[in-house]
C-alpha cells in the first residue's frame, strides 16, 4: 500500500528573505529581491542585475550549523546555501542535529547544477601555477556535485537514499518528487529535499552571451524580472536554497509532528527534444503530459487545481506556458485557475527554482493567499486569448487555497510537475492502494 | 627553537583541525593525532601544507609519513628548518 507523504518542515535562503519568517514577509507583500551588481557591469555584461540572498557563510559556524572544524575550509557558496536551508528545515521539522547513530530511516535528495564554478576556478589557478600540492583536503568534496547531499548528510547521520540530482530548472521539483516516491513507496520514513544554486560570475556570464537575460532594467532592478510582462526581455538569474522536510504520514503522526501540507504526487519527464523541442525549448507535448501525469499520479480533477505556480521566466516562453496549461487542465478563460510567478520577486533561482518555489507554494496553502505578481502592470495582452488577466494577481488574494500544482521546465527539455494540499486528516481517498 | 617551542606554535596549526580543545591544550610528544585529537585522517595533509607555508619549509612524501603523532612532528619541522640555516 502506497504512504501519504507530508512535509512537516521547510528552510529557506532567498534572494528576497533568509528563513520562513523573512520569506513569508516578502513574498505577502511582493518584495523584490533583485539588486543592482555592480561587478557585473564592470565585466561588461548585458544585464547588470540578479538576486542573492542576504547570505553570510560565517554564520554557518558562529550560528551552530557545523562545526569549526569542518567550517575551517569551507568556501563553495553552493553548498553553504544548501546546508543552511535543509538545517533550517530539518530543525523546522522539531528534529535535533546531533546523532551517534546513523538515521537509516531518512534519505536527502538535493540538486544543483554546477557544484561550484569559484571553487573550481581555486583548483584550475593552483594547478595551472604548478602548485597543486597546495590544494589541501576540502577541494574535491567541494567542487564533487554532490558536495551539499555529502555536508548534509554527514552533519545530520542520513543513512537512506543519499542522491545528488540535477535537470537544470526542473532540479528541485524534482528532488521534491524523487524524495515523495522513496517515502511513497515505503523505502524511507523520511527524505530532507530541496536544492540550491549559487549563479557565480561563470554561470552568469555564460547565460548572458545567450541573450535570454533582462537588459534594459539594469537602473531598475527591482523592475527586471517580469514574466508574462509585454516588456519582458529575458529572466534575471537568482541564486539560493530551499529544503523540505518529506514524512511518512504515519511516522510524522506517530512522533507528534506538525503537519504543513501533503504531497498529493507528481511526474517528471522530457520532451525528448522532438515535437518543437529542443536542448533549450520544451515540446509543448511533454509539459502537457507531464502536467497531465501529476495529476494523475495526484488522484485529483484538474478542476481542483486552485493556484497554478508557473516557471514563467520572462522571456518568450511564457506565452507557450500559458496556452500548455490551458490545454493540460483543460481550463481557460475565467476559468483558468489563479497562477502567479515567484520569479517576478526572486528572479530566476535555475536548480533552486523549484524548492524555493515549492516553499511559496506550501506557505500559501498554510496562510490561505495568493502572492501577486510583480511588474505586471503591462501583461502581454496575447495572454488574453487563453485566460482572464485577472488570473493573474498584481496584489495579494487572501483565500483558503487547497490544491496548487508547481511545474518548472529546464534545458535538456526535461520537465517537473508536483502537486501540494493543504493536509485533510480525514480524507481516507488518499490511502489509495 | 627548542622542541618545547615547536610544539608550542604546532597547537596553533593543529588548532583549526580539532574540536577537542582540551586535549590540544595538553598534547605531549606522545600525542596521535588521530587516535588523541580526533584529527579526521584526510586533514593530515592540510596540516602538512598549513606547517609549510608557517615554516617555510617543503614536507615531501616520507616525511610527511611520520607526521602522526605531535613527536614526529616536530621532528620533521626540526629536521627540515634546520636544513634552511
Amino acid at each position: 500500500m502506497n504512504k501519504r507523504v507530508v512535509v512537516t518542515g521547510m528552510g529557506v535562503v532567498s534572494p528576497n528573505g533568509v528563513g520562513i519568517n523573512a520569506f513569508l514577509d516578502a513574498i505577502q507583500n511582493g518584495v523584490s529581491g533583485i539588486k543592482f551588481q555592480p561587478l557585473y557591469e564592470e565585466l561588461k555584461f548585458s544585464c547588470h542585475v540578479a538576486g542573492k540572498p542576504d547570505f553570510v557563510l560565517e554564520d554557518l559556524k558562529t550560528k551552530n550549523y557545523i562545526s569549526e572544524v569542518v567550517f575551517h575550509g569551507l568556501k563553495g557558496t553552493n553548498i553553504g546555501y544548501g546546508l543552511m536551508a535543509a538545517l533550517d528545515a530539518w530543525a523546522d521539522a522539531g528534529l535535533e542535529y546531533d546523532t551517534g547513530e546513523t538515521r537509516w530511516e531518512t534519505g536527502c535528495i538535493f540538486g544543483n547544477s554546477v557544484s561550484d564554478t569559484e571553487a573550481m576556478k581555486n583548483v584550475i589557478t593552483r594547478v595551472d601555477n604548478k602548485e597543486a600540492k597546495k590544494l589541501g583536503s576540502r577541494v574535491v568534496e567541494q567542487a564533487m556535485n554532490s558536495g551539499v547531499t555529502s555536508y548534509v548528510s554527514g552533519r545530520l547521520g542520513l543513512g537512506n537514499k543519499v542522491i545528488t540530482n540535477s535537470a537544470a530548472c526542473a532540479t528541485g521539483t524534482q528532488a521534491i518528487l524523487m524524495g515523495y516516491e522513496a517515502i511513497k513507496d515505503g523505502y524511507a520514513k523520511r527524505m530532507l529535499v530541496g536544492s540550491s544554486e549559487y549563479v557565480d560570475t561563470y554561470v552568469f556570464g555564460s547565460f548572458d552571451s545567450m541573450r535570454v537575460l533582462s537588459r534594459k532594467y539594469n537602473d531598475q532592478p527591482e523592475k527586471a524580472s517580469r514574466p508574462m510582462s509585454i516588456t519582458a526581455g529575458g529572466f534575471v538569474p537568482g541564486s539560493g536554497s530551499a529544503a523540505l522536510v518529506l514524512e511518512d504520514l504515519e511516522f510524522a503522526l506517530a512522533r507528534g509532528s506538525k503537519i504543513y501540507a501533503e504531497v498529493l504526487g507528481g511526474s517528471t519527464n522530457s520532451g525528448g527534444q522532438r515535437m518543437g523541442g529542443s536542448m533549450t525549448a520544451a515540446n509543448p507535448q511533454g509539459v502537457i503530459k507531464c502536467i497531465e501525469d501529476s495529476i494523475a499520479n495526484a488522484n485529483i480533477s484538474p478542476n481542483d487545481i486552485d493556484l497554478i505556480s508557473g516557471h514563467l521566466t520572462a522571456t518568450n516562453a511564457d506565452m507557450q506556458e500559458i496556452q500548455n496549461w490551458c490545454k493540460a487542465l483543460g481550463r481557460s478563460g475565467n476559468d483558468f485557475p489563479l497562477m502567479n510567478s515567484l520569479k517576478s520577486m526572486i528572479g530566476h533561482c535555475l536548480s533552486a527554482a523549484g524548492s524555493i518555489e515549492a516553499v511559496a507554494s506550501i506557505l500559501q496553502i498554510i496562510h490561505g493567499f495568493v502572492h501577486p505578481n510583480i511588474n505586471l502592470d503591462d501583461p502581454n495582452p496575447e495572454i488574453g486569448n487563453y485566460i482572464n488577466l485577472n488570473r493573474l494577481p498584481v496584489s495579494i488574494v487572501k483565500k483558503d487555497i487547497n490544491i496548487v500544482a508547481k511545474a518548472n521546465f529546464g534545458f535538456g527539455d526535461v520537465n517537473s510537475c508536483l502537486i501540494f494540499s493543504k493536509f485533510n486528516p480525514n480524507d481516507t481517498t488518499r490511502n489509495f492502494i | 627553537m627548542t622542541r618545547q617551542e615547536i610544539l608550542s606554535e604546532l597547537k596553533k596549526v593543529l588548532s583549526p583541525y580539532t574540536l577537542d580543545k582540551e586535549a590540544l591544550a595538553g598534547i605531549d610528544e606522545n600525542t596521535d593525532l588521530i587516535k588523541d585529537l580526533k584529527i579526521n585522517s584526510a586533514n593530515l595533509v592540510d596540516i602538512i601544507i598549513d606547517a609549510e607555508t608557517k615554516y617555510n619549509i617543503e614536507i615531501d612524501y616520507d616525511a610527511a609519513d611520520k607526521m602522526v603523532n605531535v613527536g614526529g612532528c616536530i621532528d620533521v619541522i626540526e629536521e627540515k628548518t634546520n636544513q634552511q640555516t
